[in-house]
């Protein structure tokens, strides 16, 4: 059975504005393909202010998916569109204590049902461009189509690029067999279409590393995580093609080059950050430690540990040195 | 307040029998030899492993014992089989099997496919789950190595004509491998009097425990051994035995024989019971399979317009064990791959729910279903989209799929 916390428990046995709402002026109705669910929204709005007045829900589904159909419906009361339009799929599942990684595209389901409904009421068409399809990465939840996805525009060839671009395979590392099928199905399919050269494409089984794809750090002592934790800020990197790869500088370096590379990662990272509210600035270089202060939306983020493991594989990969990035507060200016 | 539990999922598992585990327990202490070693101690350890042999040489019907392969399942000896018959054939490069076969089955065939080249024939079914027929006349050939047909399927309990399938196979010349798993204990069966070359079995579906099963191999097929490296069950199955698990399954089958008769007729008065009582109380229902052919334990209902999890879910907290063919139900998201090739639509197959049932069930386990089952329904009826006033809705209700 489904590990379900208390709250989707909670949220399913005693579903909150279930049932038809008659004078409904916003109405969403959508389904998820990968599991047949369908879930009907419906919003009575005020004209005039823009606010969520009512809300209620028909959703054919799951345990979780009743739950997170119910928990929109509680999230948009009393709020108005464009507030309400600000909720991601992530609230709905925050709101109900987390859900399976299997069950998170219920959650999504409950985000575009709101998209539909606001399309709705603004006499708009709505299409949807999700895809989905079979789960692969249980861990950190990355289906068929965000697989695929990635591969098509990074032009990704490896286990280990694919991991680094979407997580997948990161953790536990079981998926890789999965991961290699849709890598391979996806390059040849790319080739076939002329966007990858045959001799770059991954073949299955073909790799030169039999111990593994997925390797341990090869910096050591540097840490004890596994170099696959890569923040959700983690920006892919152009490192991978073959002629920057190729280009990269060897370890020997003088403190000044080093410093140098350390400088130009970080300026490569920042943008990504600055996207999410956050930023980080580069403080000090001291033999194999970069302090580094997260700064903005970074500082408080639960997945701060996890930028600083992304900056450092990225510092590690381009130099070459096994650095290790530590966090440093806020110094008083 | 704690409901009374009712256990209607017995084709996913059986509660192990206490004469069963009681015959067992010796085997993890003072009979813990080792069958193989030439002491004492093995000595009387081997004995238990032939006897129970002989105790499932009698549930199948076979002609001699040293036919039957301990392993350690259903899925083993599906994979053990198929492999098997595809090295043991030179020449012969097709596998024929069903669209409604276990995973075991499935998957071992894709397999095969992708890594040796073999050419697999997945032969269809009707809307009540029936093998067509002319479908696997068309597709057995000189180049079929392997015909791999389920006995009865796990999700509608429908009986396939194994003894006539095995026929047609035998005349082509290819080898008949069925997945009893199912089947045995629950049917009567005289494999010394068929052509079926290979059966699978399981322990933990007939109360026996799990981990244990085995495959039935005719004298005289060819046969590639799965697991190598020891000289256990003739060199069929490398591996120390698992004798408690043996002696197990053995009490198991001794247990399944004697009663198969009475226990059958009991089983299916209950089933029938349950599936006519919801049928009468909830509308817009109907049974799945083909109910003219199918095992005496299993019903698998589909409600309309609502999803099975959030049945069992509702269900479970009244204390009642079925299982769903619903996608949500399977890690994989996967909707029942049975129930989508008889061509149930969607909205009813992921409201199917099939009830499973066993000796040890009461006629006081029916009633606490029929109880609490239309109440059921009925509210996740009035959730659902699909469902306005108490009739369908799919005309007006027509969702964006993403």
């Amino acid at each position: 059975m489904w590990d379900y916390s208390d709250k989707v428990k909670e949220y399913f046995f005693e579903p909150r504005n279930a049932g038809v709402l008659a004078d409904a002026n916003a109405i969403g109705e959508v389904g998820a393909i990968a599991c047949g669910d369908a879930l009907k929204l419906m919003l009575k709005v005020d004209p005039a202010t823009e606010r969520i007045e009512a809300a209620k829900f028909q959703t054919f589904g799951c345990g979780s998916a009743i739950a997170s159909s119910s928990a929109l419906t509680e999230l948009v009361i009393g709020k108005t569109i464009d507030e309400a339009l600000k909720l991601t799929n992530a609230d709905i599942a925050e709101f109900l204590g987390g859900l399976p990684p299997e069950k998170m595209h219920c959650s999504v389901m409950g985000y575009e049902a709101l998209q539909a409904a606001v399309a709705n009421f603004r006499g708009e068409a709505w299409s949807d461009d999700h895809e989905e399809g079979a789960l692969i990465c249980k861990c950190f939840g990355v289906d068929e189509g965000m697989l695929e996805t990635a591969i098509r525009v990074n032009k990704l060839t490896t286990l280990e690029m694919v991991t680094f671009y979407t997580k997948a395979g990161g953790s536990c590392a079981t998926c890789a067999e999965g991961i290699e099928a849709v890598l391979a199905r996806v390059n040849a399919a790319m080739v076939a279409e002329g966007t990858l050269d045959a001799t770059a494409a991954f073949v299955a089984g073909a790799s030169t590393d039999p111990s593994g794809v997925i390797r341990k750090p090869q910096a050591g002592k540097a840490t004890n995580r596994p170099v696959f934790e890569i923040s959700d800020d983690f920006v892919p990197l152009e490192i991978f093609n073959d002629e920057i790869r190729a280009a990269a500088p060897k370890p020997k370096l003088t403190t000044l080059q080093k410093i140098r590379l350390v400088e130009e990662v970080v300026a490569e990272v920042r943008p990504a950050l600055q996207r999410d509210g956050g930023d980080c600035e580069l403080i000090d270089v001291d033999g194999d430690k970069v302090m580094l202060r997260l700064k903005g939306a970074c500082v408080n983020c639960q997945l701060a540990s996890m930028t600083v493991n992304g900056v450092q594989q990225r510092l590690m990969e381009r130099t070459g040195l096994p650095l290790r990035v530590v966090p440093v507060q806020a110094a008083a200016h | 307040m704690s409901v009374r539990p009712v256990y209607l999922d017995n084709n996913a598992t059986t509660k192990v029998d206490e004469r069963v585990v009681a015959a067992m327990l010796p085997y993890f202490t003072e009979q813990f030899g080792n069958p193989s070693s030439m002491h004492a101690f093995g000595a009387s350890v081997g004995g238990a492993v032939r006897d129970a042999r002989g105790k499932l040489q009698r549930l199948l019907g076979s002609e001699f014992d040293h036919e039957i392969v301990f392993t350690s399942g259903g899925t083993e000896s599906n994979n053990a089989a198929l492999l098997s018959a595809i090295e043991a054939s030179p020449g012969r490069s097709e596998i024929i099997t069903t669209a409604v076969e276990h995973p075991a089955i499935l998957a071992t065939c894709e397999h095969l496919e992708k890594t040796r080249g073999i050419k697999v024939h997945i032969i269809g079914v009707d809307a009540r789950g029936r093998l067509d027929i002319g479908a696997y006349r068309a597709a057995l050939s000189e180049r079929t190595a392997l015909v791999s047909i389920m006995w009865a399927n796990n999700e509608t309990g429908t009986i396939n004509p194994v003894a006539d399938l095995a026929e047609l196979a035998k005349a082509a010349g290819a080898l008949f491998h069925t997945d009893a798993v199912q089947a045995v204990g629950k049917v009567p069966i005289d494999l010394k009097t068929t052509s079926i070359d290979m059966l699978s079995l399981s322990g933990h579906k007939l109360h026996g425990p799990k981990g244990i099963g085995a495959l039935y191999v005719r004298r005289g097929v060819r046969f590639r051994s799965l697991l190598k490296g020891g000289h256990q069950e003739r060199g069929r199955r490398a591996g120390t035995e698992n004798t408690p698990g043996i002696v197990g399954l053995g009490v198991a089958a001794e247990i399944a024989h004697a009663n198969l008769a009475a226990d059958m007729s009991y089983i299916s008065g209950l089933r029938d019971r349950l599936e006519k009582g919801l049928l009468q109380r909830i509308g817009k229902s109907f049974v799945t399979g083909d109910t003219a052919n199918r095992l005496p334990n299993t019903s698998n209902i589909a409600f309309e317009f609502i999803e099975g999890e959030a049945i069992l879910l509702l269900l479970n907290r009244a204390g009642i064990a079925a299982s769903s063919g619903s996608a949500c139900t399977s890690g994989s998201l996967e909707p029942s791959h049975v129930l989508r090739a008889m061509g149930v639509p969607y909205t009813a197959a992921h409201g199917a729910i099939r009830f499973s049932f066993c000796r040890d069930n009461s006629a006081e386990d029916v009633d606490q279903v029929l109880n609490a089952m239309p109440g059921i329904i009925e509210r996740l009826r009035e959730l659902s989209p699909f469902w306005t006033e108490g009739g369908a809705a799919t005309s007006t209700f027509q969702p964006t799929y993403a």
